[in-house]
């Protein structure tokens, strides 16, 4: 125990599967049963340290950083190697680490063509040492470089085992593959914005440089963050540079068009874990970077903000009408419920970033849940196109209920995770952080309407999916078909989900157990004592 | 000291060597052009490092390093010279445009 | 009518005892029908009556408790309140701000928990023998108990938050159950659109949940209603907003207009679903919240003003919705009609500030609906259609049927001695007395359509010959006995609430359900006005008298019958007077182009606007994907992309290949560089 204090545990969280993915390379690739039980046994561990963690995480002081380590790694530039997890960022690793062993196990006999398990679950491996990273890195090159490690592996598993059929795209001369196009498309988007974002990380730097040694450390820039060492147009711009980055992650209205070819494009695992776990690094970063070190500036960029994040709402729950494909359907509601998750930030209240976290984990869950159903689905159907589906509940019962379980989960069913997320950030978004409620109360009442209605829109098209793709008599062309319903390795993958969702969903403080107080120690210390209180305003709608 | 003769030698042996580069067609000999231009450089090298006299003698750690790049760089060019020459039984430059897209 | 005494409110808080055992385990009957659903889900294949059997056991153990708690709550008020927090979200004025869960039994809670568990275990019990050989009898069981659980969790609710995880619950539940056939598009259309109309009512609860509770940092009613007495400054200042916010949620569950629609729908669940939820207890739980926050609406300016706007709401719902029933000819559709009419009834009169009126009449209300739905099942189950035109005359083979059939219509059109005469009167004596004195001219007109629309529903299924194929029988004793034991207190509960009589010790409905944490300032009769009641009656009687004369007799078809251009009465009513002669006329007015008028804007301009709604957003949903996010957001990025590939087309060429060349570019390079250097040196 002393040893996982001391730095020993983060360490091992974030690394563990990165070895794990090297021994994967020196066991024989026909081997796969071994690989598989390696890979599984990797990822358990991973998920036991973390239990670990939140068995040992002293809830009474979530407000600091704990199993805090500190080395100097890179010393010419004063990068450190810096780990260390509150409770913000608790609930989001434990989330990694625990999705990652279902979607092993999910995959277990599910393989999209080329096979090869052997390499995908490496990969998957060396995503989980990525997010697991991001989440706990306290320096921000650590920082940046957990965030690009990501996308290797991503881009891979979409441009190797993604979906093969030919597209045509507006503009492009050829027919192009999907998965080629896909992930190309969503390498490039993240790193478009990633260099902007590095841009910030080193303006940050060298500015640091004015009020003593340069330095990439998170806290110490906090520190100078909240003392009004950045300011002007100079921390106009680095914040700009920033939310570039994380924006195009998280994704916000309009840098999302990566998104749904990609999670359409993506092996179902893929999409899983593009839902459950990378969608968060963006928005975690704005709770965990942006807002501390620039507090004025999230001031002035958050009804700008407060506006993308209801576009999205509003246009991905619009968009998802649209659309025939199932899994595109899925992809764009995450625009929508990002939008939420974006719109509590906005908010700056203890509330609203409150909203963020538990929507964040809500959304990972759900929607990916969500994923794998829709995976499991075409894999049967060999089809995703809501048109030719139909009467999924009388073919396969069990599948059948879950998605509909969940498709009421993701639309924000009070009782089941995704409730609180939505709620909330209203809740936020009626009550913005003080200085924000001068000319731009208005505009965040508004987004709270508009958010509202947003709900109804998800409703919608969520009930619509349901109604194509489950109700109904099935389809000439399956008749006769035998289709299996979900296996075990589905229901061993998806049932902890479920139980979870309802957990959350009935007791969210499993969740803010970890987050309230350092939440509002947050928002404390970057818009002053006391900055962190909902308090009345005595006035009615728009007056 | 008067370091311009130096540098004039120098500058006339790279543009020997730009010369040979440019006009001649087999493989080794652009070599050669090559290397006469990276010893027209150690040449400036240590002319100037016999009057600057830096205490850690650069002009000469230098030049010993552009040596050896250019032993290493003749070593891997001949290679690759014979290489093609195996293929192709020529040597022309002209004769092949394989570094085209 | 100024001579009625109608006492004020009481002053003071209420004395209130915490209830002993039962109120601090009452959340055992909220919990009970989730463990029957699970256990149902799991476990109910393997039982004789595939799970039933969990379900009326929790119904049947929560109609126990309930019974305690309200002979209890008779003797003594009772308040008692469990809170568990299940999450601590903030800081509001240097306190957390937390969400809760718990129950709450006060008098307005264990009268719904009553209601609740006695209805819904009657209905369980009738549904046993109503759903034998359904295709999907477990899952049925399962998710009536997962309503139940819902709305337990609804009525019993300490706070908005808690509330809001019922409502929305006993949604889910109702879009299971309307669903419950859902191989055929339209029940799951239905399903879908009672969902769906109620998620757009949600949005009014949920912001008005938002409003009341970051009014004064706590989502509880208890906190809520006292600040609303106290006058709180920063409640007041939301009252109107959020009062009527929170009015627009309950306009959804209660359906009230023009957010009605989706209830005439829903009866393509099986009938004992229309039974306990689409009559009896979900469409309650709108007048629940508003007797929930009723201080909000009775102490602050603000929510007063916002009572002037749902009033009207309340009467055209009970006038207008109750015409339609005057067409229907399906008989769930007249029962449907007649108790979204109720509901307006309801409304009405919490809105007019009638806090008991309101809640007393959804109680007896409960009961005669939830029979007169049961005993249209019965009937449905005999002839096995819903249609009246394949009905009739089956009073002589369906005889117990028929006669509880009969209590409740009667209670419904308000006949006295029964349960809906009382109830009615309360709420035209409050409408009375707190000066909407036009509208309480349009509810004993609605009195009279509803004693009319009863009698053609009864005369055209009940009397004349049967019409329809094979032979109806009566139906199982597992369905009769809940219509007999429903029937009981369709005839007696009006007597718990005779204005003025007060059974010593154990009060009366009144002081029941004015246990609650504050007073709730309403007023109520001190003694029956019987000018008031004599209207009401009148207007029943008339209804029933019109409605036999016109619906009574037999002919070749139902379609016959069921028309009001019947030779034989017109000359019958020529003979009599002129007021007969007007009757006439308003009856064929009433029946006629208005009923259809009214029918034809509930078909084509409200359906129409929510269908055009709908299929509109779709439309904007495909121009938003297709042209703005395909072709618009989506073109900027491909564009970007695809012009780095022309341009790569172009610059390739560039590209010879041959070393000498690009070492020609270098020398080149290199010279311009100098000669540049060289130059402006």
């Amino acid at each position: 125990m002393e040893l996982f204090e001391s730095g020993w545990g983060l360490t091992l969280i974030v690394f563990l599967p990165l070895v794990g993915a090297l021994v994967n390379m020196a066991i024989p690739k026909t081997n796969e049963t071994a690989i598989k039980q390696w890979s599984l046994f990797v990822a358990v561990v991973t998920f036991v340290l973390s239990l670990v963690l939140v068995f040992t995480f002293d809830y009474a002081n979530a407000d600091r950083f704990q199993f805090e380590v500190n080395e100097s790694w890179i010393s010419a530039i004063g990068a450190n190697f810096h780990l260390g997890v509150d409770g913000i960022s608790l609930p989001l690793l434990v989330l990694s680490t625990f999705v990652m062993v279902l979607a092993i196990i999910y995959s277990w006999d599910h393989w999209e063509e080329p096979h090869n398990p052997r390499a995908f679950l490496s990969l998957m491996l060396i995503l989980a040492t990525g997010m697991n990273g991001t989440f706990v890195a306290l320096d921000l090159v650590l920082f940046f470089i957990f965030f690009e490690v990501v996308l290797l592996p991503m881009y891979f598993m979409i441009g190797i085992w993604g979906d093969k059929s030919m597209r045509k795209i507006p503009g492009f001369a050829k027919e192009v593959e999907t998965r080629l196009y896909a992930s190309i498309k969503f390498f490039l988007f993240t790193l478009f914005g990633s260099a902007f974002m590095l841009l910030g990380f080193l303006a940050l730097y060298f500015r640091s440089g004015d009020f003593g040694p340069r330095t990439f450390d998170i806290p110490e820039l906090i520190q100078l963050g909240t003392s009004g060492a950045f300011s002007g147009t100079f921390a106009f711009l680095v914040f700009g540079a920033m939310f570039l980055g994380f924006a195009v992650k998280v994704p916000m209205w309009p840098l999302h068009t990566w998104l749904p070819d990609a999670h359409t494009a993506a092996p179902t695992v893929g999409s899983v874990l593009l839902a459950a776990i990378l969608l968060k690094l963006g928005s975690y970063a704005f709770i965990r970077i942006s807002i501390p070190i620039l507090p004025q500036e999230a001031e002035s960029w958050a009804p700008a903000i407060a506006v993308l994040s209801v576009i999205g709402i509003i246009y991905g729950s619009l968009a998802c009408l649209a659309q025939t494909d199932m899994k595109r359907l899925i992809a764009f509601s995450s625009v929508g419920h990002m939008g939420f998750v974006m719109l509590g930030i906005s908010t700056l209240t203890d509330v609203g970033i409150n909203a963020a976290i538990i929507g964040m984990v809500a959304h990972g869950l759900i929607t990916g849940m969500l994923f794998f159903v829709a995976g499991s689905m075409s894999h049967r159907y060999h089809t995703r196109d809501m048109a030719r589906l139909g009467g999924n509940q009388k073919l396969m019962p069990v599948m059948g209920a879950i998605l509909a379980f969940t498709a009421f989960a993701s639309l924000g069913l009070p009782g089941l995770a995704g409730f609180w997320g939505e709620f909330m950030s209203l809740l936020g978004a009626y009550n913005p952080l003080e200085s924000l409620r001068g000319e731009f109360l208005g505009l965040f009442r508004t987004a709270m309407v508009l958010g509202a209605i947003g709900t109804v829109l998800t409703a919608g098209y969520m009930l619509w999916m349901l109604q194509k793709v489950n109700l109904g008599e099935p389809g000439e062309e399956w008749i006769g078909h035998d289709f299996h319903d979900a296996d075990r390795f589905e229901l061993t993958a998806w049932v902890p989900m479920i139980i979870l969702i309802v957990v959350i969903g009935f007791y969210p403080q499993v969740v803010f157990g970890a987050t309230t107080d350092a939440v509002v120690s947050l928002v404390d210390t970057a818009f002053g004592e006391g900055a962190a209180t909902t308090a009345a305003v005595v006035d009615v709608l728009g007056s | 000291m008067i370091v311009s003769q130096f540098l004039v030698i120098a500058a006339a042996l790279f543009s020997l060597g730009v010369y040979g580069l440019l006009v001649r067609r087999n493989a080794v000999m652009i070599l050669l052009a090559v290397e006469l231009m990276l010893n027209a450089v150690n040449i400036n090298l240590i002319a100037f490092e016999s009057v600057i006299r830096s205490s850690q003698a650069v002009g000469q750690v230098f030049s010993i390093f552009v040596i050896t790049v250019a032993a290493a760089e003749v070593g891997i060019g001949l290679a690759i010279v014979l290489l093609i020459f195996r293929n192709r039984r020529s040597a022309n430059v002209d004769d092949f445009n394989l570094m085209k897209f | 009518m100024a001579s009625r005494l109608i006492l004020a409110a009481e002053a003071g808080a209420p004395d209130l005892v915490s209830g002993g055992f039962f109120a601090e385990w009452a959340g055992i009957m909220l919990v009970g029908p989730f463990v029957a659903f699970l256990l149902i889900v799991f476990f109910g294949k393997r039982l004789r009556h595939l799970g039933a059997e969990f379900a009326i056991g929790a119904m049947a153990l929560n109609l126990v408790w309930a019974s305690v708690l309200f002979v209890q709550n008779m003797s003594h008020g009772i308040f008692r309140e469990v809170n568990v927090q299940i999450a601590s979200i903030g800081v509001f004025d240097g306190r957390d701000l937390v969400f809760e869960l718990g129950w709450v039994v006060d008098g307005l809670s264990i009268m719904m928990y009553f209601v609740v568990a006695f209805v819904g275990l009657l209905v369980f019990i009738y549904a046993v023998g109503y759903m034998k050989g359904d295709v999907r009898v477990t899952w049925f069981f399962a998710s009536l108990s997962l309503f139940a659980g819902s709305m337990l969790i609804l009525v019993g609710s300490p706070n908005l938050i808690q509330l809001i995880i019922g409502w929305e619950g006993v949604g889910l539940a109702s879009y299971l159950l309307i669903g419950h056939y859902w191989e055929q598009k339209e029940n799951s259309s239905a399903a879908m659109k009672a969902f769906y109309t109620n998620k757009v009512a949600d949005v009014g609860l949920i912001l008005g949940a938002i409003l009341l509770g970051l009014a004064i940092g706590d989502f509880s009613f208890a906190a809520i209603n006292e600040a609303a007495a106290n006058h709180s400054e920063p409640l007041e200042a939301v009252a109107f907003a959020g009062g009527l916010l929170l009015f627009f949620g309950a306009m959804g569950k209660s359906a009230q207009f023009p957010l009605h629609i989706w209830l005439p729908d829903a009866m393509a669940g099986p009938t004992p679903v229309s039974a306990l939820m689409h009559a009896a207890t979900m469409v309650t739980a709108g007048i629940y919240l508003m007797a929930r926050t009723f201080p909000v609406y009775q102490n602050l300016v603000g929510g007063e003003a916002a009572r002037e706007w749902m009033v009207p709401i309340g009467v055209i719902t009970l006038f207008a919705m109750g015409l339609l029933a005057l067409v229907a000819d399906d008989i769930k559709k007249v029962l449907a009609y007649s108790t979204v009419s109720q509901l307006g009834y309801m409304m009405t009169a919490v809105a007019a500030g009638g806090y008991t009126a309101g809640l007393f009449h959804l109680f007896t209300h409960a009961f005669f609906k939830a029979l007169l739905f049961l005993g249209a099942g019965s009937v449905i189950h005999a002839v096995h259609s819903n249609n009246m035109s394949d009905m009739g005359g089956l009073r002589r083979e369906m005889p117990r049927t028929f006669w509880t059939f009969v209590i409740g219509s009667l209670s419904l059109a308000g006949i006295i001695p029964l349960a809906g005469f009382f109830s009615k009167d309360e709420i035209l004596a409050t409408l009375d007395y707190e000066g909407y004195t036009a509208f309480m001219w349009v509810a004993i007109a609605g009195a009279f359509v509803t004693a009319f629309y009863m009698t053609r529903a009864v005369a055209l299924t009940f009397f004349g010959t049967y019409k329809g194929h094979g032979h109806p029988h009566e139906s199982p004793a597992l369905m009769t006995v809940p219509l007999v034991l429903l029937a009981i207190p369709s005839v007696i509960a009006g007597f718990l609430n005779i204005p003025g009589v007060s059974s010593g010790n154990f009060g009366n409905f009144t002081t029941w359900v004015g246990a609650r944490v504050v007073p709730m300032g309403d007023h109520h009769p001190e003694a029956l006005d019987w000018t008031l009641a004599a209207y009401g009656l009148a207007a029943g009687g008339l209804g029933i008298a019109i409605g036999w004369l016109m619906f009574g007799r037999d002919a070749e078809s139902q379609a016959q019958r069921d028309r009001f251009e019947v030779p034989v009465l017109y000359p019958l009513l020529r003979q009599k007077y002129y007021m007969d002669h007007l009757a006439l006329g308003i009856v064929g007015f009433t029946k006629g182009p208005s009923a259809r008028a009214v029918d034809w804007i509930n078909t084509y301009i409200i359906d129409g606007i929510v269908n055009g709604v709908g299929g509109g957003v779709r439309l904007v949903g495909r121009f938003v994907y297709g042209t703005l996010d395909q072709r618009g957001i989506d073109m900027i990025f491909n564009g970007v992309s695809a012009g780095a590939d022309t341009a790569g087309v172009a610059l390739r060429k560039l590209q010879t290949g041959r070393v000498q060349q690009y070492a020609m570019g270098f020398v080149v390079g290199a010279l311009v560089l100098v000669l540049a250097i060289a130059v402006f040196n």
